[in-house]
């Protein structure tokens, strides 16, 4: 065997050309990353999301399963005094699993983990008897902090106590909507990534360091086809929008080059009556054809759809 | 193939592993290049075959960008290495039998993973959107037996040196295997929020940098002068090339993130990094283009030197582009559109793709010892590329900085959409020359191996090629 032996000099550089550039591009910002304390648009953005919206185990079809649910709570579930201003909080229903900045607090970054377990007590909740969470301000060693809240150690309030206080139109899959958003790849053309050129006055504000703290993944997209819908709940919070535009986006803009995502609203309607696809485009060929004055009308979708999923998580997008 | 999986490694015939790797590679061309076209008609036709969720743009995006990638480009840098990494060391491939293996457990891979991709099970990550257990498989099944043959036929070489060729294809697939398993750390742990989102960019960055640029670059360091008769211009360039390759390449991955949220010094770094890319680069295509000196012929009359020197002369542009447009002083204005878009087919299409297509042409002809079926199909196929790619980068650098000025100038987006339709039109054409070429390769290469001219011992394809 002729081995390395003319190459040894040239062996041990290689390590150590490559070893630098790995401390350098991995160690060294990492230091940094980690260091990033949550802002209150991390907190929230992992509360409503929960653990994972690519591939994981708990969900490996990408089907919007183990999620938690938004609830605009107006009322104190257990005594049923009225809340002030309203709270958004968010159930964790037994067996769900709970986001990255729970699992580890650490990654919630200074200040922020220390409020959390010591008056947040996020520590106390358990995936077996699920939980309500909310982030809630404080203030530790003298500088303010957004941190998260763990109702069901702090009020007694359990997931179930929520449920059944709270109505269809206060509840939000915006978990279940992100991960539509990568299963159906909306990220191959909308960034989540304004930029800092005279981006942000139109898609609004770049996001900040703390933005990110226990996001996965966090789908910036690279190649931006269409809006940025960073701040999208922010320019249009119109449901029925958002319904005619999914279903067919020439509806409501007729150059749009979006593909229709009419497959996301299943087989029923709100209704429970089977959505003829068929009997629909065929009208809507008919209209674009100048055969019919409007356009049929878009399915009501139902409150278990897919697409129910992803246009709450547009709407939470502020 | 079957027949040679359970034979004895001495009784496989010298460059199996190569011809079927060259065929696997073809036929995944023609998938990913047939993928390509058919996503470009849907953003220049958005109707076009709707409402089902496996034919939707966001369900194939993924699966053309991969199955070009791993299937073609990867492939034919396996080819190129099961048959030059031995040609190079006057020995055989360390075990033919080894490098069938891992060419059925690459196809066999490949198509389990582009399938559940497509389903939309994805990791939601550019260029690492396979789920992890396929990215563990192909770091295990794919590039460490890769590496472990590649490795192994280097290290029982005949030759006293190593030559330039085989530098890089050993380092390159040990960095692939590690960009592989230190990229996508974050689905095996977990990992989450800036961290993932620079991870994503860091395997994106390093699989381009490390694997794709480096190898392609080394096959044409084999190609040239095999081809032409002439020997490499530079050793000491080579050298240069290599070492800045390590160094340069393997650091500015945070500068396709420079609007993002991440440490400053983090991307100023990547970003004087980036443009030092430019030493490759340079050191690269001047060492080429002088080894070309007084065989300037052989690019008109050459198939594989006209192919290569095309992919060459195209890197000039592209580390141009590649250099520049990453600093902050471009990237604003060019970040996210079509540009970029055009700029990445420019080096996997446009440079990378050439310098493959000559490895597996003249590869494929070596080794089963028969001439090019047809000269003819061969010219249309480079010229198709050429001009396919042409129309595709030229429509979508006009398309990027429409949508540039759209974006500094706030201009609604509806009216960016519609300015750019044109030059969709324009690329989805381009693709699809590019795919209608690959269709005539394949068919070419078959009837090669099927009913081309036998080529006499001692001989080479190329020097018969006007033969009758």
């Amino acid at each position: 065997m002729a081995g390395f032996r003319e190459y040894k000099i040239g062996s041990k550089l290689f390590g150590i050309a490559l070893g630098g550039s790995m401390t350098i591009t991995l160690f060294f910002p990492s230091i940094n990353i980690a260091s990033v304390s949550s802002s209150e648009i991390a907190l929230t953005k992992q509360l409503a999301i929960g653990h994972e919206t690519g591939f994981n185990l708990d969900d490996p079809l990408l089907l919007g399963k183990n999620k938690p649910i938004g609830v605009a709570l107006k009322a104190d579930p257990k005594s049923g005094q009225p809340l002030e201003g309203g709270m958004m909080v968010y159930v964790y229903q037994p067996g769900t699993s709970f986001p990255a900045g729970i699992l580890h607090t650490r990654i919630l970054g200074a200040g922020v983990e220390e409020l959390s377990v010591q008056q947040g007590h996020v520590t106390d909740a358990r995936k077996d008897s699920g939980a309500v969470f909310t982030v809630n301000k404080g203030t530790y060693e003298g500088k303010q902090y957004s941190y998260i809240e763990n109702l069901t150690a702090t009020k007694g309030w359990t997931p179930a106590d929520v449920i059944r206080v709270a109505k269809d139109e206060d509840l939000s899959n915006a978990g279940k909507g992100k991960t539509m958003f990568v299963r159906e790849g909306c990220w191959w053309c909308h960034t989540l990534l304004p930029e800092e050129t005279q981006d942000w006055q139109v898609f609004g504000a770049p996001p900040m360091l703390g933005d990110f703290n226990g996001e996965s993944p966090t789908a910036f997209g690279s190649d931006r086809k269409a809006p940025d819908l960073l701040h999208v709940g922010s320019r249009n919070s119109s449901r029925e929008w958002m319904m005619m535009h999914f279903f067919n986006p020439r509806l409501v803009q007729p150059h749009s080059i979006m593909p229709r995502f009419d497959y996301l609203w299943g087989e029923k309607d709100a209704a429970g009556q089977k959505i003829d696809y068929a009997k629909w485009r065929a009208e809507y060929d008919e209209y674009r054809e100048g055969k019919r004055v409007s356009p049929p009308d878009v399915p009501s979708y139902a409150s278990d759809s897919e697409i129910r999923g992803l246009i709450d998580f547009m709407l939470s997008l502020k | 193939m079957l027949k040679y999986l359970f034979a004895k490694n001495e009784d496989i015939p010298s460059g199996s592993a190569a011809v079927f790797f060259g065929f696997s590679s073809i036929v995944w061309f023609v998938i990913g290049t047939g993928l390509g076209s058919f996503n470009a008609a849907k953003l220049a036709f958005p109707d076009f075959v709707t409402g089902n969720e496996f034919f939707a743009f966001g369900h194939m995006r993924q699966v053309h960008v991969m199955a070009v990638i791993f299937g073609w480009i990867s492939m034919a840098f396996a080819m190129a290495m099961m048959y030059i990494t031995p040609a190079l060391g006057n020995n055989k491939l360390w075990s033919e039998k080894l490098g069938l293996w891992n060419c059925m457990l690459w196809n066999l891979g490949l198509t389990l993973g582009l399938t559940i991709l497509w389903a939309g099970v994805t990791s939601g990550r550019e260029y690492s959107d396979f789920p992890w257990p396929i990215d563990l498989y192909l770091a295990t099944c794919v590039f460490i037996p890769l590496g472990v043959n590649v490795w192994m036929t280097i290290l029982n070489r005949r030759t006293q040196g190593i030559y330039t060729t085989n530098w890089f294809f050993a380092a390159a697939t040990f960095m692939v295997i590690i960009v592989f398993l230190v990229g996508n750390l974050p689905e095996f742990f977990h990992l989450t929020g800036l961290t993932e989102a620079y991870l994503t960019w860091w395997f994106a960055h390093n699989v381009l940098g490390l694997w794709i640029t480096p190898v392609a670059a080394a096959i044409a360091y084999y190609t040239i002068p095999k081809v032409t008769g002439n020997p490499l211009y530079s050793h000491r360039i080579g050298h240069l090339h290599f070492w800045s390759v390590v160094v340069f390449y393997s650091t500015p991955a945070a500068h396709h993130l420079m609007s993002a949220p991440l440490p400053e010094w983090l991307k100023s770094f990547a970003s004087v990094e980036g443009v030092l890319i430019l030493v490759p680069a340079i050191a690269f295509v001047s060492n080429i283009m002088l080894t070309m000196q007084g065989k300037w012929y052989m690019f008109v009359e050459n198939i594989e030197v006209r192919f290569t020197i095309t992919g060459c002369l195209m890197a000039i542009p592209l580390n141009m582009q590649g250099g520049f447009q990453q600093t902050r002083a471009i990237n604003w204005y060019i970040h996210g559109t079509g540009w970029i878009v055009a700029h990445a087919h420019l080096a996997l299409l446009g440079f990378s793709t050439f310098l493959e297509a000559a490895a597996v042409y003249f590869g494929l002809q070596s080794i089963l010892k028969r001439k090019l079926y047809s000269i003819t199909l061969a010219n249309l196929h480079f010229w198709l590329l050429l001009i396919g790619f042409t129309v595709y980068w030229v429509s979508m650098t006009i398309a990027g900085l429409i949508q540039g000025a759209g974006k500094i100038y706030e201009v609604p987006y509806i009216d960016v959409v519609i300015a750019e339709h044109p030059y969709m039109i324009a690329r989805w054409l381009g693709g699809t020359m590019v795919f209608s070429g690959n269709v005539m390769w394949l068919y070419n290469m078959w009837m090669t191996a099927r009913k081309g001219t036998v080529v006499p011992q001692g001989r080479m394809p190329h020097e018969l090629a006007y033969e009758r």
